[in-house]
C-alpha cells in the first residue's frame, strides 16, 4: 500500500509549507519542544552546521525573506543599489519573526552581508552573533592553522551559548549525520541530472530549502523519501535542453522564476543553490581530532563559488566546465541577484572559461521579490531553441 | 608659501588653484613615481601592483619594486574626466553596471592602452600582490586583472574585525602568510633577498612621517579649523596611503605639511580652497564615505561657498587609524605590518565605525555627520544609513545622506547635491536656534 505522506507530491507539499512560513513554525516548535533549547541562524554561503548542531542547537538558514514578504522597515536601513537580502532579512528581524533565534553567523561572502553583521550586532544586542570569516588562503599551515582556531573560537561561543560542552564525541557523531545528509543529496543531485525529469529542479529546490529549517536527521528522511518516491513513479520526459544555472548561491530567485526556466524547456542538471547543503564535497573523516578534519574538508574538498578565491589562474572557472561536462549539459543560465559584488564581478571570467571550450550562455539579473517571469522565459526559451536547433551535432 | 598655478587637466575654469609649498612637493613626488613606473624598460625597475588599503610599501621597497596602486589610477581618472569613457568600455566588454567602478576604470584603462596620467603606458605588474584587505571586490579585482596580465599573483588575506577587535589568531595568520607566500613572492619576482633590518628602516620613516600627520589631522580641533579633514584631507593622506610611506620624501612632505598647518593655526587662518582661503566657518561637520572625484573640485565648493568645513572624515583612516595610536613599528617590523593591514578603517565592523564616527562628533565638536554614500562601494555604503540613525541617536546631532559615485560621472548630480547640502545647512540652523531659544 502507498504511504500517501510518501508521494513526491505530498513531500513536496510539505516542502513548500516550510517554504512559505515566514513565522519559521518548525524551527519555533522545534525550540519550544524541550527545555533550553537553542536556535542559530545562518546566513549563506557556509558555516559548519556539525557545530551547532553538536552544541544541541539546531542551525536554522535565513536566506531572506523571499519574495512574499512586504519589506517596510529593511528599505530604510538600505540605499535602492544594495541588493535585497539584507533587507528583508532584516524585515525578518525588526518585525520579530526571527525573535526566537539565539545566535547568528554571518559568513564571508561579501561586504553586505559582512555589514549585516554589525548591523545586528547594533539592534539585536542579545543575540550571539559572529561573522564567520573563512581562510582565503588554502594551505594547511597557514589558512588551516587560521581556521582550526576560528572553529575553536566559533566552538567556545556555541559552549557560552548553550551553556553545554561541545565535545568531540558529539561534533564526530554530528559529523556523522551531516556526512549523510551530504551523501543524500549529491545523490538526489545525481538523480536529477541523469533523469531531470524525474526530479524537476522547482522540486529538489524547496527540498533543499526544507534542509534550512529542519534538524538533520528529518530532512535526512525527507530526502530518502523523495528519492524513493520518484524513482518509483516514471514522469513523462520532454524535449528540454540541458543546462547549468550559476550565480544563485546568496540571494534566492523567487520560485517562479526556477519555474519560468523548466518550463521554457531547460532541464537544470546543475546549480549552486543552497550550498551549505553540499559545500563539502566528500565524507568528512570521523576519525581523529574533528575541527582538523572540518578544516581540512574545506581547505581541500569544498565547492568552488565567487565567494571564493581561486589561487591558480588556470583553473579559474574549470568547477563550472567540469560541472557541464559531467552533468551533460549544453550550457549555462547565468542568473545573478541585481547588485551582487561576488556572482557579478566573477561573471565575465566565468563567461571567459565557457567561451575557450564552446559552451553556450545567457545572464540576466533578478531579485528575490521579481514579480515579471515573461522576459526569463522569452530568454530562457530562445536559448533553449539556439541550443536545439545550431549545437546539434 | 603660498602659489598660484593653473589646474592641469581641468576644465576651463576663471579661478585658478591655490597651493601651498606641500601640495607642490606631493604634485612633484606623484609626477616622479608615473615616471619611474613608465619608465621601467629603462630603469630596469620590477613592478608590483596592490591596493591602497593595507598595503605594504615599506616591504615592497625593501625589493626595490614599484608600487602601482589601481585605486589611485582611477581617481587619477576621475579627476581628468577620463573614468567614465573607460567604465563605458568595461561595460561594453560584458562587466556590470551594478558593480565596483574603480574597478571598471582600471579595466577600461587597460582596454583603451593602459596609459598613466603622464601620457605613457603603465608596465604591466611583474607581481600582483592581493592585498585583501576591508573590501571583497578587491579579490575579484586581482582575480579579473590576473587574467588580463597572466603574470604571478600572490594574496594576503587580512580577516575582517567581526567582533570589533583583531585577535592574536588574525596576526599570527597575516603573519604567516608574510613569511610564507609574500616575502618568497616578492624575492621571486625582483630577485633580491629579504633583508629585514632593511624593512625595520623604512617603518621608522613611516613612524615619523605618521606622527606629523596626526598632528595635522588634529588640527581641526581649533576653531577655526585650519585644515578640511575630508577635501583637504584627501590630499594630506596622499603619500603616506600610497607608493611614499617609509620613504624621505615622504617624512619631508609631512613636515612641510605640518609647518604650513602649524603657521595657519598661528595665524588663525581657515583651510586653503583652491579659491584661496576659506573664511567663515559656519558648519563644522564629520564625514563618512570617499568623496566623487569627478567633480571633485565641484563638490568641494559647495561646501566652502557655504562656509562647511569638514573636520574629521572617515575616508582618510581608510589606510589607518593612527590618529587613534597606530604607528608602524620597526621593534615587531611583521607584526606591525600585520596589525596596520588588520587596522583600516574599512575593516572595522559597524560598531567600532559608529564608535570612531561618535568619537570624532565630540571631539571635533562637529555640527552633524554627513555621509556621501557611493554607489559602487559596498564596503563602505552597505550599513550607512544604520551609521547615521545610530550618531543622531546618540549626540542628538543631526545626519544627511547624500548620494553619488567614485569615478563613474553618471552618479553625480550636482543640483540634487547641492539641494540636499542647502537643506542640511537650513537643519543645522534650525537646530542651533532651538538649542539657543531652549
Amino acid at each position: 500500500m502507498i504511504d500517501t505522506n510518501k508521494t513526491t507530491a505530498a513531500i513536496v507539499a510539505r516542502c513548500q509549507e516550510l517554504f512559505d512560513d515566514l513565522e519559521f513554525g518548525s524551527a519555533r516548535e522545534w525550540k519550544e519542544a524541550g527545555p533550553n533549547r537553542r536556535v542559530v541562524a545562518y546566513m549563506p554561503i557556509y558555516v559548519p552546521r556539525e557545530l551547532i548542531h553538536a552544541a544541541g542547537m539546531l542551525p536554522l538558514g535565513i536566506l531572506g525573506g523571499g519574495e512574499n514578504l512586504e519589506v517596510i522597515h529593511g528599505d530604510a536601513y538600505y540605499q535602492s543599489y544594495i541588493c535585497r537580502i539584507p533587507r528583508s532579512t532584516l524585515e525578518l528581524g525588526v518585525t520579530g519573526r526571527l525573535d526566537f533565534v539565539d545566535g547568528f553567523l554571518f559568513p564571508s561572502i561579501c561586504d553586505v552581508i559582512r555589514n549585516l553583521s554589525g548591523i545586528w550586532k547594533l539592534l539585536f544586542p542579545k543575540v550571539y552573533v559572529r561573522y564567520f570569516d573563512v581562510p582565503q588562503n588554502f594551505d594547511d599551515e597557514i589558512g588551516g592553522r587560521y581556521y582550526v582556531q576560528e572553529l575553536t573560537e566559533l566552538r567556545e561561543g556555541l559552549e557560552r551559548l548553550g551553556g553545554v560542552r561541545v565535545t568531540d564525541e558529539a561534533l564526530r557523531a554530528s559529523t556523522a549525520l551531516y556526512n549523510e545528509n551530504r551523501r543524500l543529496i549529491r545523490e538526489l543531485y545525481a538523480v536529477r541530472a541523469e533523469a531531470p525529469w524525474l526530479a524537476p529542479t522547482s522540486e529538489v529546490y524547496l527540498l533543499l530549502r526544507a534542509g534550512m529549517v529542519l534538524p538533520v536527521e528529518e530532512h535526512s528522511q525527507l530526502l530518502r523519501d523523495y528519492l524513493a518516491a520518484v524513482r518509483a513513479a516514471p514522469r513523462p520526459r520532454r524535449d528540454n535542453c540541458r543546462v547549468v544555472l550559476n550565480g544563485v548561491f546568496c540571494e534566492q530567485p523567487p520560485l517562479n522564476l526556477i519555474k519560468a526556466i523548466e518550463m521554457s524547456g531547460c532541464y537544470v542538471v546543475d546549480d549552486d543553490f543552497t550550498l551549505v547543503n553540499r559545500w563539502l564535497l566528500d565524507d568528512v573523516p570521523l576519525a581523529g581530532d574533528p575541527l582538523r578534519n572540518l578544516a581540512s574538508a574545506f581547505l581541500h574538498r569544498s565547492a568552488e563559488t565567487s565567494a571564493k578565491y581561486q589561487p591558480d589562474e588556470a583553473k579559474k572557472g574549470k568547477f563550472l566546465v567540469d560541472s557541464v561536462r559531467s552533468n551533460g549539459a549544453e550550457g549555462v543560465i547565468f542568473a545573478a541577484p541585481s547588485f551582487c559584488d561576488p556572482a557579478l564581478l566573477d561573471r565575465p571570467m566565468l563567461e571567459s572559461a565557457l567561451d575557450r571550450v564552446d559552451v553556450p550562455h545567457i545572464g540576466f539579473k533578478y531579485a528575490e521579490n521579481s514579480a515579471q517571469m515573461q522576459p526569463v522565459r522569452e530568454q530562457a526559451g530562445t536559448f533553449a531553441d539556439s541550443i536545439k536547433l545550431w549545437s546539434a551535432p | 608659501m603660498t602659489v598660484k598655478i593653473p589646474t592641469p587637466s581641468a576644465p576651463p575654469s576663471p579661478h585658478e588653484a591655490v597651493k601651498e609649498a606641500s601640495m607642490l612637493k606631493q604634485k612633484e613626488m606623484i609626477a616622479r613615481n608615473y615616471e619611474l613606473l613608465t619608465g621601467t624598460a629603462e630603469n630596469g625597475r620590477k613592478v608590483v601592483s596592490t591596493f591602497v588599503p593595507g598595503n605594504l610599501n615599506e616591504l615592497v621597497m625593501c625589493f626595490d619594486m614599484l608600487n602601482n596602486l589601481p585605486e589611485i589610477n582611477a581617481i587619477q581618472n576621475g579627476m581628468k574626466k577620463l573614468s567614465g569613457g573607460y567604465i563605458e568600455e568595461a561595460e561594453k566588454r560584458g562587466h556590470s553596471e551594478d558593480v565596483c567602478t574603480y574597478v571598471k576604470a582600471d579595466l577600461g584603462m587597460m582596454a583603451k592602452g593602459n596609459l598613466a596620467p603622464n601620457g605613457k603606458p603603465l608596465p604591466r605588474p611583474d607581481l600582483l600582490l592581493l592585498s585583501y584587505t576591508g573590501c571583497f571586490t578587491f579579490m575579484k579585482w586581482f582575480e579579473l586583472l590576473r587574467e588580463q596580465y597572466k603574470c604571478p599573483t600572490v594574496m594576503l588575506h587580512v580577516p575582517y574585525q567581526g567582533d570589533g577587535h583583531a585577535t592574536q589568531n588574525m596576526r599570527d595568520y597575516i603573519v604567516k602568510q608574510l613569511k610564507d607566500e609574500v616575502i618568497p613572492a616578492l624575492e621571486r619576482a625582483s630577485g633580491v633577498k629579504f633583508d629585514i633590518d632593511r624593512l625595520r628602516e623604512y617603518l621608522r620613516e613611516s613612524a615619523r612621517a605618521e606622527d606629523d600627520l596626526v598632528r595635522v589631522l588634529e588640527s581641526a580641533k581649533r576653531k577655526p579649523s585650519p585644515i578640511d579633514a575630508y577635501f583637504g584631507g584627501v590630499f594630506y593622506i596622499g603619500p603616506i596611503f600610497t607608493a611614499f610611506r617609509g620613504t624621505p620624501d615622504a617624512t619631508e612632505y609631512y613636515r612641510l605639511l605640518r609647518a604650513e598647518v602649524d603657521e595657519r593655526v598661528r595665524r588663525g587662518l581657515g583651510p586653503v580652497t583652491p579659491e584661496g582661503d576659506m573664511k567663515s566657518q559656519r558648519y563644522r561637520l564629520v564625514v563618512e564615505g570617499p568623496p566623487n572625484w569627478t567633480s571633485f573640485r565641484e563638490f568641494w565648493k559647495m561646501f566652502y561657498d557655504e562656509g562647511a568645513v569638514v573636520v574629521a572624515s572617515s575616508y582618510t583612516k581608510v589606510g589607518g587609524l593612527y590618529d587613534r595610536g597606530f604607528r608602524h613599528d620597526p621593534d615587531h617590523p611583521l607584526e606591525s605590518l600585520a596589525d596596520y593591514c588588520l587596522g583600516v578603517y574599512t575593516n572595522h565592523n559597524l560598531p567600532q565605525r559608529v564608535a570612531l564616527l561618535e568619537q570624532y562628533m565630540r571631539e571635533y565638536e562637529a555640527d552633524g555627520l554627513l555621509i556621501n554614500s557611493i554607489k559602487s562601494c559596498n564596503s563602505f555604503s552597505a550599513g550607512q544609513l544604520m551609521i547615521m540613525r545610530e550618531i543622531e541617536k546618540r549626540t542628538g546631532k543631526p545626519g544627511a545622506f547624500i548620494e553619488t559615485d567614485l569615478v563613474d560621472p553618471r552618479y553625480f548630480s550636482a543640483a540634487n547635491v547641492k539641494n540636499r547640502l542647502e537643506s542640511y545647512f537650513q537643519m543645522i540652523d534650525q537646530k542651533r536656534q532651538t538649542a539657543t531659544a531652549a
